[in-house]
């Protein structure tokens, strides 16, 4: 369980928080997904629920703090949140290590670092290549992959640490449909053996099928938070800078020009 | 104006790993072109051949009819503008003013001309208050709109966006959009990389799907996002807009936007 109780937080060099009042708990298991306009805070977030902010780039909290499974955080290492939260960045590329000249050894690095037996690192590097499907890239340099197959790597390097609690910021941003689902699969896999899971998306449509709970930020405030279903038909949502999923649309759409959106169930 | 032409194509990377392979395309002056396909199907590696960052290792590559292999990337980059998928990758100014400059300047513009096309540029992806920040003091998304805007400064005749809506909020899609839209409704060519299907088929005329290293189909969105294609999409798995999807179920024929698919429903018959 992960909980952010009250938080603030403003970056080095600025006066003004970027969050305020951040109440939020992950609950093991849990998917929650994070939507919000440019700008709103969710990267942020992401930040600060990992650890990361304040603690590798600095700034400070200017209010709250962070529990994990009830135990405040504060002033705990930074390394001892990297065994305990797991985080995917918004930029792949910024996050594969560059030490490693295969994306099998990209992968097993992260086991490896957990002081995993060297079977138990292979075994879980070749589950979450294939949970993936990237067995095929497993001999390839990880600086020479494209965008999307970059991203699918860090993502297998974060499955196969199995962290208790992970937070993901735009998962799927490079990724194909294909791509996407299979992300999909293996965070609903993840999921199920208890991991926590904050997801920061616009991708609405991935947040639809996949999410217990949605969280809406705005002026890095939670404006909304309820069941994914309620939270995703909000008619509030375009308002929050935030595209509905297209089953919304689609059926609002419809409405809109007198039609029953019924025509629409069962439907694709 | 540009005319492109990408004739028989192919590409290996120094790995061995091959990214292109007989690749024909002809991009006429003032198109919006979508190139869409699965990751890893060869759309990258295409695009840096317009600008000859990439020199195909088969074929060529030919400007209004000339094979661009002689011509220098300097040369050719005042021809194709490219926005790469990783702003980080394109940022390096500790300016956002110098930033967008940089390209105009580079260009040989005068110092007006820099700071007219650098205002005009910054304020179409709605960067103007962002001018004299640092570029990293900036959000990821917001740092892709200013390599956009980089690139928009240099008024280039063919613009390439790999991947532009990533990241980009509801708000930042439509700006993108209009961007598009505003850059061909003045001549110019666009090229864009996507695998956003909303955001390729209410944008673009024309939508090339790739896989394997070729393209699979070329045609526009409502042919390309037709029923009788999706075999071939599933192939570089690539998912049909859900507009197409319902409006295929319902019997309503190819409907790639919801706009279509909107209009075939409360049209009669």
């Amino acid at each position: 369980m992960l909980t952010l109780k009250g938080v603030g937080y403003r970056y080095a060099g600025y006066a003004a928080p970027v969050l305020h009042d951040i109440d939020l708990t992950l609950g093991d298991g849990e998917l929650v997904g994070v939507v919000g306009a440019n700008e709103a805070g969710k990267s942020t977030l992401c930040l600060v629920a990992c650890g990361l902010a304040p603690g590798s780039i600095g700034g400070a909290l200017t209010g709250g703090g962070l529990e994990i499974d009830g135990e405040p955080m504060a002033g705990r290492p930074v390394h001892e949140f990297a065994t305990r939260v797991g985080i995917g960045f918004q930029n792949p590329s910024t996050q594969l290590s560059g030490v490693t000249g295969s994306v099998f050894e990209e992968v097993a690095l992260g086991p490896m670092n957990l002081g995993l037996m060297p079977a138990e690192t292979v075994e879980r590097t070749k589950w979450a290549l294939a949970t993936l499907g990237i067995e095929d890239l497993a001999e390839r340099e990880p600086r020479r992959l494209s965008g999307g197959q970059g991203q699918l790597v860090v993502i297998a390097s974060l499955l196969a640490m199995r962290p208790p609690h992970l937070v993901l910021d735009e998962p799927t941003a490079q990724l194909d449909p294909e791509g996407t689902r299979l992300v999909g699969d293996a965070l609903r896999e993840l999921a199920a053996t208890g991991t926590a899971l904050l997801i920061a998306e616009h991708k609405t449509d991935l947040l639809d099928g996949l999410c217990d709970r949605v969280v809406v930020l705005e002026a890095g405030r939670i404006v909304a938070d309820g069941p994914a279903a309620a939270i995703l038909g909000d008619p509030r949502l375009a308002g929050w800078g935030v595209a509905p999923p297209s089953r919304v649309r689609l059926a609002s759409a419809l409405s809109a020009r007198g039609l029953d959106p019924a025509v629409l169930e069962g439907v694709a | 104006m540009t005319d492109l032409a990408v004739v028989g194509v192919g590409f290996v990377y120094p790995d061995g790993t091959r990214a292109l392979d007989s690749v024909h395309l002809h991009v006429r002056t003032g198109e919006r072109v979508a190139i869409i396909g699965q990751n890893g199907s060869g759309k990258s590696t295409l695009v840096r051949q317009l600008n000859g960052l990439l020199r195909p290792t088969e074929g060529s590559v030919l400007h209004d009819g000339v094979n661009i292999v002689d011509r220098r990337v300097a040369s050719l980059a005042a021809s194709v503008g490219i926005v790469f998928q990783n702003p980080d990758r394109q940022i390096f100014s500790g300016r956002v003013r110098a930033e967008v400059g940089f390209g105009p300047r580079i260009l040989g513009r005068s110092g007006p001309e820099v700071d007219r096309a650098v205002r005009s540029a910054l304020e179409s992806v709605g960067l103007q208050d962002a001018i004299d920040l640092n570029p990293y003091d900036l959000g990821y998304s917001r740092r892709k709109l200013l390599t956009l805007a980089s690139i928009l400064a240099m008024d280039t005749p063919v613009l390439v966006l790999d991947e532009p809506t990533t990241g980009q909020d509801a708000r930042g899609v439509e700006r993108v959009q209009s961007i598009v839209h505003e850059v061909s409704g003045r001549g110019r060519t666009v090229v864009a990389i996507s695998h956003d299907m909303r955001f390729v088929a209410e944008t673009f005329e024309r939508v090339v799907v790739m896989g394997g290293g070729r393209v699979l189909l070329d045609g526009g969105p409502a042919e390309v996002f037709a029923e009788a294609a999706w075999p071939t999409l599933a192939s570089t798995y690539v998912e049909p807009p859900r507009a197409a999807r319902v409006g295929a179920r319902l019997g309503r024929g190819s409907t790639p936007t919801e706009a279509s698919l909107v209009d075939s429903l409360t049209s009669p018959g």
